[in-house]
């Protein structure tokens, strides 16, 4: 059932090309069908997925006999997670292009390509094929930002495009360093993950995979590619990049930098606890300070990365799955955010130049996107009742458990957190600035009201977010039972989880 | 198990569903969006009358009722709620002061355009006090915590469009967060050591015997106890919510909002959750290892935690009190005053328990939203004009508000024997007196005492007694200009029922007949007619009434000459520069400006100047490189490499020439050649034969 979610995307993809040239309709239409499909198959397949855990295998095929490498697709708590975080952030993503204008067929099927790629590295247990998987999903990226994006598209996505195939060019040499050493003749995660590798060597290959991967998370100082990507990527792009590209970072460093080399995790998690701070702070920060309201978005991604890599890196059930429902939390949050100012707004008003937005009431122009942001905004703050504090307090708890003091200073990046987000509510939404015109319909410029596709995707993400908030059982059953899979035998081992 | 205590949750789910009606009715759907808030309430409070009754009886125990959240491996996070008489005062009351708030913002909101979602934000914040109240678990607590913070937040900027409430709603916010990083991080270690977070789980949760212990058993830095360190974490966000010193800052200007607002968050229920808190983990920060030490230990016999408690209870108490003194707008008066007085209920937490705090909690709930309420009856009838130098004379024109508003403001001073908060304030008073570590909070509390009687008298000539010869008050200036009227009845009834209850209240708690304390602890009292106290008590009592009368009595004699509301003060014209330094509030903003603020502004202009012009650098600078040295690949591929490749073409076509003209056809040059090869050949030879011998 889950492998569904892949095939359709990339069928979709392809059956653009069979759609007729001049209909604009055709593409978006297919697209949602598609993403809708996906999103589907991932409902059903969790629904079918074992309570309580394990590694459900979907296909094993051989692929490459000659390398030892599969077609090898399977699943855990973790996998489903995202796996339907993918779904429901396509299916927003589709609803908030629905105004693509310049060739909709060739941006739905890149679009489409890129959540093929997504769903298979989420599903993929071969260390090649996951790969293979991880390049299918960049390449789109460069395109969807160089031909529909806006400020700096061409040199934004260059940035990106680099700054993804460095992050790959380290990933590719971990996995041949760790496919040569174990002599496996195997690219099979679960066999790897059996071979002990001397501790001199996981010393240097891990933080090779782990920063690898690390980079498409936004670790600090590797991410200053996301700011910029997300500002000049088109609505749909940020609201993929953000919520579900940069969980690929993540994921993968779970996956495989952390289950290969458990002894190097136990050398380096200090290390990486200290960068997923700064991130945290750091991205606050800098945030508090931007014009660009996509800006003040893109720095915020980095903040909440910050929470998952901290999670990650303390190697405890609490933190881990605190990590993992954050992937969950910040990929919807992002989406949302991103849906509301590139789509809501900027498609509308010309410009994310916060103190221009000042000057237009869109608390009273645009009521619907205000509200949006505002449940977004209060959600990415960590209040609770969404799913960003739930996420957030397993990642504290499981952080006072191993790095007390660190705990501490993210504590003190949560409350930068509500100024920025506060910040840019009351600058966009809620100014005090005289009304530019006497009729305050008129600030908007005529523009349009909120379509139905935007208010459908708004409400599906938000829903989403109060949904695990307040009943987080629901995520957290499929993904806590994971840790306990022979995949992270090595981890419970080596770091003690 | 009751009906009550299982659906003890009804109390807040009401008024969060007349919330998230209230959400989706439409603006001018005024009746039905008040009737839904208050109806709720009524219910809620009938309910909360429930609970109260069962918590009535002789020995009662408390009853819990918890159910699973959501589980980590092992570890299983459990919510719930609890029905002690703790829980069941608060809700009684805030269902009670609330009520009769909502019923009153109908009038005082009438003409607002935004009527409805004022309405549906009030219940919001209904709804997460009242679930503040009843958890019995802090994660719980915590999360309503926000909540409330939230609502208050949208109230305090519900006029968003005057730049300074949007200003005050965002400090709000922030600054209780800043505290509440102190409340999270409590948490976190709470639920580190003890692996719960419920308060009461049958001898399981982090309140009762086991788990205290265990706190008790560690010490952390500086030799505190973990306990003691926990506390004091939880503490800061008490005092960030309640506007204790150091973050007392946002209260103040948190008067941005509605009246109604002021009145219910910001000083009947809101402001005290600081104190609730205090009081609900009063077993925590009372916790002290005494077991298996001896009778000379030197540990003192009040807990850190405690201490800390009643100094910063202490001193925002005299220091709030201060600058009450200096302030003219009516409203800021007050919440100066709100912030003293939380003063008073911290020191009595402190020094006296729960119960001597929470009862000063309950009554001032009731006579400060009085005040609130009346001060907003004031400024409705007065146009809105909040500065008390333009008012006066009002006496006779609002005659219901006059009375009513003396009463909350002779409650406040501590006017002895008929007023609740004579009663409360002496048994801080009383307990501050016999604290053994230290006479000062006796002392700070006394002198609190004396200026808010003080500064009330201030505010009662000015507003209501100073004789005034024009018809019209206000500036002057023929715009905002006013004749004053009195409020209709909606506004006027709540106010006279606080007022009966600012008088009624005093009943439970007199020396006679200790009501409330026994109440608190589990227990009835009994009727003790005649004198019970001792020889300290009456001292205490005769001090209080004294500082009442001082404050009073110089109150009365510095202003009632005051006859023109644009002259200098009394005060000011003796002591100009300490008068001013009170006006200009201590300057704790300001102070906060340069120094906080101003670094935090530089911090994170420095950030963004590193991601903007430092890593952006590296990476451009990365890619500058990449480029360069691309181009010097080419160059070197065109001069060089390539280069090579066409000279090593040109040398070979150069050769073939040669070659080529080598065969010529001479034959006489190509036997010399061969010649010359053959001799060159044997000499070849003869000179590698002989090298290899």
């Amino acid at each position: 059932m889950l492998a569904w979610t892949l095939y359709l995307s990339f069928a979709g993809a392809v059956g653009m090309f069979l759609l007729p040239r001049e209909n604009l309709r055709a593409p978006r239409v297919l697209a949602l069908g598609m993403a809708v499909a996906g999103l589907l198959a991932a409902v059903g397949g969790a629904l079918q997925h074992p309570i309580g855990g394990g590694i459900v295998v979907i296909a094993k095929q051989t692929w490459i006999p000659s390398l030892g490498a599969d077609y090898f697709l399977a699943a855990d708590g973790i996998s489903l997670t995202l796996v339907l975080l993918t779904g429901v952030v396509a299916t927003a993503g589709v609803l908030f292009s629905w105004n693509i204008e310049l060739r909709p067929r060739e941006f739905f099927a890149f679009y489409l390509v890129l959540i093929g790629g997504v769903y298979g590295v989420f599903l993929s247990f071969d260390l090649l094929l996951l790969l293979v998987f991880y390049e299918i999903a960049i390449v789109p990226k460069y395109f969807l930002i160089a031909i529909w994006g806006s400020t700096h598209r061409e040199y934004a996505a260059m940035k990106l495009a680099l700054y993804s195939f460095v992050g790959s060019a380290l990933v590719i040499a971990g996995f041949v360093a760790a496919y040569v050493v174990s002599g496996a003749q195997t690219f099979n995660l679960l066999e790897l993950a059996k071979f002990e590798y001397p501790r001199e060597f996981q010393l240097w290959a891990f933080p090779v995979v782990f920063v690898g991967f690390g980079i498409l998370a936004g670790l600090w100082p590797f991410h200053s590619w996301a700011p910029t990507g997300h500002v000049a990527a088109p609505t749909a792009a940020s609201m993929l990049l953000a919520g579900v590209v940069m969980k690929l970072g993540a994921y993968g460093c779970l996956r495989v930098a952390m289950t290969l080399f458990p002894e190097g995790l136990a050398a380096w998690r200090g290390v990486i606890g200290i960068l997923a701070v700064i991130g945290i702070v750091y991205g606050a920060l800098v945030a508090l300070v931007q014009r660009d309201f996509k800006f003040v978005v893109g720095f915020s991604s980095v903040s909440h990365m910050g929470f998952v890599l901290l999670g990650l890196a303390t190697v405890t059930t609490i933190g881990l799955s605190g990590a993992v429902l954050q992937m969950f939390s910040h990929g919807i949050l992002a989406g949302l955010l991103f849906g509301v100012v590139g789509r809501m707004i900027y498609d509308r008003e010309h410009t994310r130049d916060l103190d221009q937005l000042e000057a237009r009431h869109l608390g009273r122009a645009l009521p619907f996107a205000a509200v949006t942001f505002v449940l977004a905004g209060l959600a990415s703050m960590g209040l609770p009742g969404f799913s960003g504090f739930v996420a957030e307090l397993s990642v504290l708890i499981g952080a006072w458990q191993r790095f007390p003091r660190l705990a501490v200073i993210a504590g003190a990046g949560i409350v930068v957190g509500v100024a920025y987000t506060l910040r840019a509510i009351q600058k966009a939404f809620f100014s005090g600035a005289e009304m530019p015109s006497p009729d305050p319909f008129q600030a908007g410029h005529g523009e349009s009201a909120i379509s139905v596709p935007e208010k459908v995707g708004a409400g599906l993400l938000i829903a989403c977010t109060v949904v695990v908030g307040l009943y987080p059982r629901l995520l957290l059953d499929w993904i806590v039972p994971s840790f306990n899979s022979p995949l992270f035998d090595g981890l419970r081992r080596g770091a003690g989880l | 198990m009751t009906w009550i205590i299982r659906n003890l949750w009804l109390i807040p789910a009401l008024p969060l569903l007349a919330a998230g009606l209230g959400a989706l009715l439409q603006r001018p759907q005024r009746r039905l969006a008040a009737t839904l808030s208050i109806g709720s309430m009524a219910v809620a409070f009938l309910i909360a009358c429930g609970g109260f009754a069962m918590t009535l009886g002789e020995h009662t125990e408390r009853q819990v009722h918890n159910f699973p959240w959501f589980q980590f491996g092992e570890t299983l996070l459990q919510l719930g709620w609890v029905l002690d008489p703790l829980t069941a005062s608060m809700l009684v009351m805030i269902t009670f002061v609330g009520g009769l708030i909502f019923i009153y913002s109908v009038g005082y909101m009438a003409r607002d355009e935004n009527f409805t979602r004022f309405f549906c934000f009030l219940s919001l914040f209904a709804a997460a006090m009242l679930g503040l109240v009843i958890s019995n678990n802090l994660l719980m607590l915590f999360m309503c915590w926000e909540l409330v913070g939230l609502a208050s937040y949208l109230l305090i900027g519900f006029w968003h469009h005057k730049p300074s409430a949007a200003a005050a709603a965002k400090k709000a916010f922030i600054t209780t967060r800043v505290g509440d990083i102190g409340f999270l991080l409590g948490i976190v270690w709470l639920y580190h050591e003890t692996g719960t977070l419920l308060f009461y789980s049958d001898g399981a949760g982090c309140l009762e015997q086991g788990a205290l212990a265990k706190l008790v058993a560690q010490t952390t830095v500086g030799g505190m106890f973990v306990s003691t360190a926990i506390s004091l974490l939880l503490f800061c966000g008490a005092v960030g919510k309640s506007g204790q010193f150091p973050l007392h800052v946002w209260l103040p200007d948190a008067m941005e909002g509605p009246t109604p607002v002021s009145a219910l968050i910001h000083a009947a229920t809101m402001v005290t959750a600081g104190v609730f808190l205090v009081a609900r983990m009063y077993p925590l920060f009372n916790a002290q290892f005494t077991t298996g030490l001896t009778q000379d230990s030197v540990l003192p016999p009040i807990s850190t935690a405690l201490q800390v408690v009643t100094w910063t209870g202490a001193i925002t108490a005299v220091f709030a009190a201060l600058i009450a003194v200096a302030q003219t707008d009516i409203k800021r008066i007050l919440a100066y005053s709100t912030v003293s007085q939380l003063g008073y209920m911290f020191v009595g937490l402190g020094v006296g328990g729960p119960a001597v705090g929470m009862f000063h909690l309950l009554t001032h709930a009731f006579f400060k939203a009085l005040l609130f309420l009346g001060a907003g009856s004031v400024i409705h009838g007065c146009h809105e004009e909040q500065d008390i130098r333009r008012m006066g004379g009002l006496c006779k024109r609002m005659p219901v508000t006059f009375t009513t508003y003396a009463v909350g403001m002779l409650a406040l001073s501590g006017f002895p024997l008929v007023f609740s908060g004579f009663w409360s304030k002496d048994e801080i008073l009383h307990s501050a007196m016999n604290w053994p570590v230290s006479k000062g909070p006796f002392i700070l509390a006394l002198t609190g005492a004396v200026l808010t009687a003080f500064y009330m008298t201030r505010q009662m000539w000015f507003v209501f007694f100073r004789p005034r010869t024009e018809l019209s008050l206000g500036r002057g200036d023929g715009v905002h200009d006013f004749v004053p009227h009195e409020s209709p009845p909606i506004m006027t009834l709540p106010l006279v029922s606080l007022a009966a209850c600012a008088v009624l209240l005093s009943i439970f708690a007199t020396p006679v007949w200790p009501w409330f304390d026994a109440y608190l602890a589990g227990h009835l009292s009994e009727l003790h007619l005649g004198w019970s106290g001792d020889a300290a008590t009456g001292i205490v009592m005769v001090l209080s009434i004294m500082a009442v009368v001082i404050g009073l009595g110089s109150g009365w004699a510095l202003y009632s000459r005051v006859g023109d509301g644009e002259a200098i003060d009394p005060i000011e014209q003796r002591f100009p520069g300490i008068f001013a330094a009170l006006r200009e509030r201590l300057r704790v903003d300001e102070f906060y400006e340069i120094t906080i603020l101003r670094l935090s502004r530089i911090v994170t202009a420095l950030s963004d100047g590193v991601d903007r012009f430092g890593w952006s650098a590296c990476v451009d600078l990365v890619g500058f490189l990449t480029v360069g040295l691309a181009w010097m690949s080419r160059y070197f591929d065109q001069i060089f490499i390539n280069s090579g490749f066409d000279v090593s073409c040109e040398n070979l076509r150069g050769l073939g020439r040669l070659a080529g003209r080598l065969q010529n056809g001479q034959a006489q040059r190509y036997l010399r050649i061969l010649a010359f090869g053959v001799v060159l050949l044997i000499v070849a030879l003869a000179w590698m034969g002989d090298s290899s011998r």
